[in-house]
C-alpha cells in the first residue's frame, strides 16, 4: 500500500498496464514528455519510449480514429482527451465507430482494446468548457462501456479493469478530486470489475445513488441526515453503462426510497434512466417519488457555479423531503 | 482515347511538394530600420501611433493581469505577449466593421478597436457588467460594437464559422470580410481543413490568420506537423497564402491589407501564416520550463515586436522616450484603477443562470430557478454571492 492521490493512482495504473503488456500505448495532446496537462501520464514516455507514449497533433477526431484503427489491429490504445468537454470532435468516431465495430462486422473486427480517458466535472471554476459531465451522451450508445471512479483506489482498479476489458470503454475522471482525493492504493496489479456498483455505506431508510465526484457530496449530505436519524444507504454506480440494476433494485426494495444525484443537467441525465428502471422494478415498494438532485438545465456557468451545483445542502434537503413525504 | 496532356507521365513520379518553398515576408529589422529594398507601407502617424498604443496597452494589461492571477485576485489568465504585432498589425489592416472571430490570445485586436479597460475588466472578473454575464472564463471577450464574436474555448470551431459569416457578407454585398485567428495547433483540427476547403470552393471573403507561435501548450510544432508550417496547406485547397514575420508589424499590416483587398474585391480567401513565438506560458496554469529552454525564450525575447516598432517610430520622429514613459505609466495606472473597480462589483444576478439558454426562459427553467431561490433562502450563508438577492424586500 502507498498513499496516492488520484492522479498518481491513474499514473500507476497506466504504468502497470504498460509494463504488463507491451501492446498498451498511451497518447493524446501533451501526454508525451510533458505528461499531460494534469500529469496523469508523467514519466511514461521516459520509461516506455516515444513509440508507446507520445504527443498527437491537436485533433480529437484523429486521436480516436487512430485509436480505433490501432485497437482493430490488436494493440491496446489508451487515448487521452484533454478535457471531457473536448471529446465532441471525436463523437462520430466513438458513437458510430468504436461502439459499432463489433456489431456491424459480425465480430469479424472489434475495437475491444480501446480505452478513452477524459477528465470531467465542475468545481474548478472552469466555466462552460472545463466543467461538463457528458456521461449521459455516451450512456445512450450501446456497445460502449462508461466508467467513472470516485477516489484514488477505485481509479487504479477500474482503469486497469477498463484497459483489460474487451470492449471500448470511456473512462471519465473526476478532475476536481485529482489531487484532493488521497488514499491507500495497493502498489500491486489489481482490477475492479466493470458493470458492478458498490454499496459504499449500508442503511435502511433511503438509497442514494451517485458516481464519481458526486459520491463525496452525497456522503456530506448523509452525515447531516444521519444526525437526524435518517439511515442512508450509499451506492457508487462506478459503471454507468452497462449499469448494475440488481444492486440498486435490491437496495431500494429494502429502503423504499431512492435519490439519484449527478452534476450533469436534469433533463436526459443518467438519473432519469435509473429512476425509470427502478420505478418499474420496485413500484410497489416505493414510499416516495424517486428524487433527482442534479445540475440545472443550463450550460455550465462560472460566476454562479456554486448556485448551479447539486451540493450537499441540496442533496440533504432532498433526503428530508423524501423521508417526510 | 483521351488525349495525353503535357502533364501526363508514364513512369511513376512522386512529389512531396518540396519544390514549393514559401518565403517569409519581412520589412522591419529588430533595430527599427527597414531591410534593404523594403518599403514601409503607407501609414499615417495617427494610425501608426494607434497601433503602437494598442501594443503597449496589451503588454501592460497582460503583465498586470498575470500578476493579479498570481495574487489570487483573478482565477485565470492568458497572455498575448510576443504576438502583439501579429494580432494588432492584422487588425489594423482591416476596416473596423470587418468581423473578427478569434481564438483567445487576440486581446490586442480588441484593444486596437477600442475595447475599454472597463470592458476588459468586467469580463475578466465576470461581474454584473460583463457582457457575457459571468458565464465564461476570463479572456472570453465579445463585443457587438466592435464586431468581435465572443470567444469559445473549443478550438478551431470559429474557423468554419468565419467562412459562413463571410459568405453571408458576400451575399449581403456590404463590402466587408471576416478574419479568423487561430494557433498552429488548432490548425490540426478537422474544422480548419473543412473551413479552408469551403472557403475556396465557395469563394468567400475570409482571411485565415494562423499565429504560428511554436507551441500548442507543451507540444512543439515539430510534433504538430511534418510540413515546415501551416502555409503549404493552402495549395491543397487552391487558396492564396502568404507567410509573414509575425513580429514585424509593418509586414503583418501590409500582408493583411493585400489579403483583405483580394478577399473583398475578388472574393478570394487568403491564408496568412504569421511566424512568431508565445513568450509567456500557455496560460496562468502553465510553467513552460519543463518543455522548452530559457535559451530559446531569450532568443525570441530579442525579437520583441514592441521594441521593434518603438524604434521605427522613434526613427521617424513620431515617438520619444518621454512619450514611452508617460504612456506606460498612464496605462499601468488605468489598468490598476479599473481592476479595483471591477473586482468590487457584484456578480451577475441569479436570474442570469437561466436566461439566454433559449430566447425565452422556458417553464421548466423558471421552475428550477424558483426552487433554487427557495433553497438559497433556507441557506443564505452557503451562497454569499446571491443570498442578498433572494432575501431582498424587507
Ligand atoms: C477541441 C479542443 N481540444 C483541446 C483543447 C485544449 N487546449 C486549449 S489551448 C490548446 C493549445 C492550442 O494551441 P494553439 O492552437 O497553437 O494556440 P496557442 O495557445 O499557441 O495560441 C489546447 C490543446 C481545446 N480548448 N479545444
Ligand atoms: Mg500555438
Amino acid at each position: 500500500m502507498a498513499r496516492m492521490n488520484m492522479l498518481q493512482a491513474i499514473n500507476h495504473a497506466l504504468d502497470t498496464a504498460m509494463a504488463a503488456d507491451e501492446r498498451v500505448l498511451c497518447f493524446g495532446e501533451d501526454v508525451g514528455v510533458f505528461g499531460g496537462v494534469f500529469r496523469a501520464t508523467s514519466n511514461l514516455q521516459q520509461k516506455y519510449g516515444k513509440a508507446r507514449c507520445f504527443n498527437t497533433p491537436l485533433v480529437e477526431q484523429g486521436i480516436i480514429g487512430f485509436a480505433n484503427g490501432l485497437a482493430a489491429q490488436g494493440s491496446i490504445p489508451v487515448a487521452e482527451i484533454q478535457f471531457a468537454d473536448y471529446i465532441f470532435p471525436a463523437f462520430d468516431q466513438i458513437v458510430n465507430e468504436s461502439a459499432k465495430y463489433r456489431y456491424r462486422s459480425g465480430n469479424l473486427f472489434n475495437v475491444g482494446g480501446l480505452t478513452i480517458r477524459a477528465p470531467y466535472g465542475g468545481g474548478i471554476a472552469g466555466g462552460h468548457y472545463h466543467s461538463q459531465s457528458p456521461e449521459a451522451y455516451f450512456a445512450h450508445t450501446p456497445g460502449l462501456k462508461v466508467v467513472v471512479p470516485r477516489n484514488a483506489h477505485q481509479a487504479k482498479g477500474l482503469l486497469l479493469g477498463a484497459i483489460r476489458d474487451d470492449n471500448p470503454v470511456v473512462f471519465f475522471e473526476p478532475k476536481r478530486l485529482y489531487r484532493a482525493s488521497v488514499g491507500d492504493v495497493p502498489e500491486s496489479d489489481y482490477q475492479l470489475p466493470l458493470g458492478e456498483a458498490e454499496v459504499v455505506k449500508e442503511g435502511s431508510d433511503i438509497t442514494l445513488v451517485a458516481w464519481g465526484a458526486q459520491i463525496e457530496v452525497v456522503e456530506q449530505a448523509v452525515e447531516m441526515a444521519e444526525k437526524e436519524r435518517v439511515s442512508c444507504e450509499v451506492i457508487d454506480l462506478r459503471t454507468i453503462l452497462p449499469w448494475d440494476v440488481e444492486t440498486v433494485a435490491n437496495s431500494v426494495l429494502k429502503t423504499g426510497r431512492l435519490l439519484v444525484s449527478h452534476e450533469a443537467p436534469l433533463t436526459g441525465g443518467f438519473g432519469a434512466e435509473v429512476a425509470a428502471t427502478i420505478q418499474a422494478r420496485c413500484f410497489l415498494y416505493l414510499e416516495s417519488p424517486i428524487a433527482r438532485v442534479t445540475g440545472l438545465d443550463t450550460p455550465f456557468p462560472l460566476a454562479l457555479e456554486k448556485e448551479y451545483m447539486p451540493d450537499h445542502l441540496k442533496v440533504y434537503e432532498a433526503i428530508k423531503a423524501s423521508v417526510e413525504f | 482515347m483521351t488525349t495525353p496532356s503535357p502533364e501526363d507521365v508514364h513512369t511513376p513520379m512522386l512529389t512531396d511538394g518540396d519544390e514549393f518553398r514559401i518565403p517569409t515576408y519581412k520589412l522591419l529589422q529588430q533595430d527599427g530600420t527597414l531591410y534593404e529594398g523594403a518599403e514601409a507601407p503607407h501609414l499615417e502617424r495617427d494610425k501608426a501611433l494607434r497601433m503602437y498604443q494598442a501594443m503597449v496597452f496589451t503588454r501592460v494589461l497582460d503583465e498586470r493581469m498575470l500578476a493579479a492571477q498570481r495574487q489570487g485576485r483573478l482565477s485565470f489568465y492568458m497572455q498575448c505577449t510576443g504576438e502583439e504585432a501579429a494580432v494588432i498589425g492584422s487588425a489594423a489592416a482591416l476596416d473596423d466593421a470587418d468581423v473578427i472571430m478569434a481564438q483567445y490570445r487576440e486581446q490586442g485586436a480588441l484593444a486596437y478597436r477600442g475595447f475599454t479597460t472597463d470592458e476588459f475588466m468586467n469580463q475578466l472578473f465576470g461581474n454584473e457588467l460583463d457582457y457575457g454575464k459571468g458565464r465564461q472564463m476570463p479572456v472570453h471577450y465579445g463585443s457587438t460594437r466592435l464586431n468581435y464574436v465572443t470567444i469559445s474555448s473549443p478550438l478551431a470551431t470559429q474557423i468554419p464559422q468565419a467562412v459562413g459569416y463571410a459568405y453571408g457578407q458576400k451575399l449581403a454585398g456590404d463590402g466587408h470580410c471576416t478574419i479568423t485567428y487561430f494557433g498552429e495547433g488548432a490548425a490540426s483540427e478537422g474544422d480548419f481543413h473543412a473551413a479552408l476547403n469551403m472557403a475556396a470552393v465557395h469563394k468567400v471573403p475570409v482571411i485565415f490568420l494562423c499565429r504560428n507561435n511554436g507551441y500548442a501548450i507543451s507540444t512543439p510544432t515539430i510534433e504538430q506537423f511534418a510540413a515546415e508550417g501551416v502555409a503549404p496547406r493552402a495549395f491543397g485547397y487552391r487558396m492564396h497564402v502568404i507567410r509573414v514575420d509575425g513580429n514585424d508589424i509593418l509586414a503583418v499590416y501590409e500582408a493583411t491589407r493585400v489579403a483583405r483587398r483580394m478577399a473583398v474585391e475578388d472574393n478570394r480567401p487568403v491564408l496568412i501564416e504569421a511566424m512568431t513565438y508565445r513568450l509567456a506560458g500557455h496560460s496562468s496554469s502553465d510553467d513552460p520550463s519543463s518543455y522548452r529552454s530559457k535559451k530559446e525564450e531569450e532568443a525570441w525575447r530579442e525579437k520583441d515586436p514592441l521594441l521593434r516598432m518603438q524604434r521605427w517610430l522613434t526613427d521617424k520622429g513620431w515617438w520619444s522616450e518621454d512619450d514611452e514613459k508617460r504612456l506606460q505609466e498612464s496605462m499601468r495606472r488605468e489598468v490598476l484603477d479599473t481592476m479595483k473597480r471591477a473586482e468590487k462589483r457584484p456578480p451577475p444576478p441569479l436570474e442570469s443562470l437561466v436566461t439566454d439558454v433559449y430566447d425565452e426562459v422556458t417553464p421548466a427553467l423558471a421552475e428550477q430557478l424558483d426552487q433554487l431561490k427557495a433553497h438559497i433562502r433556507k441557506y443564505p450563508d452557503a451562497y454569499p454571492k446571491s443570498a442578498s438577492q433572494v432575501t431582498g424586500g424587507d
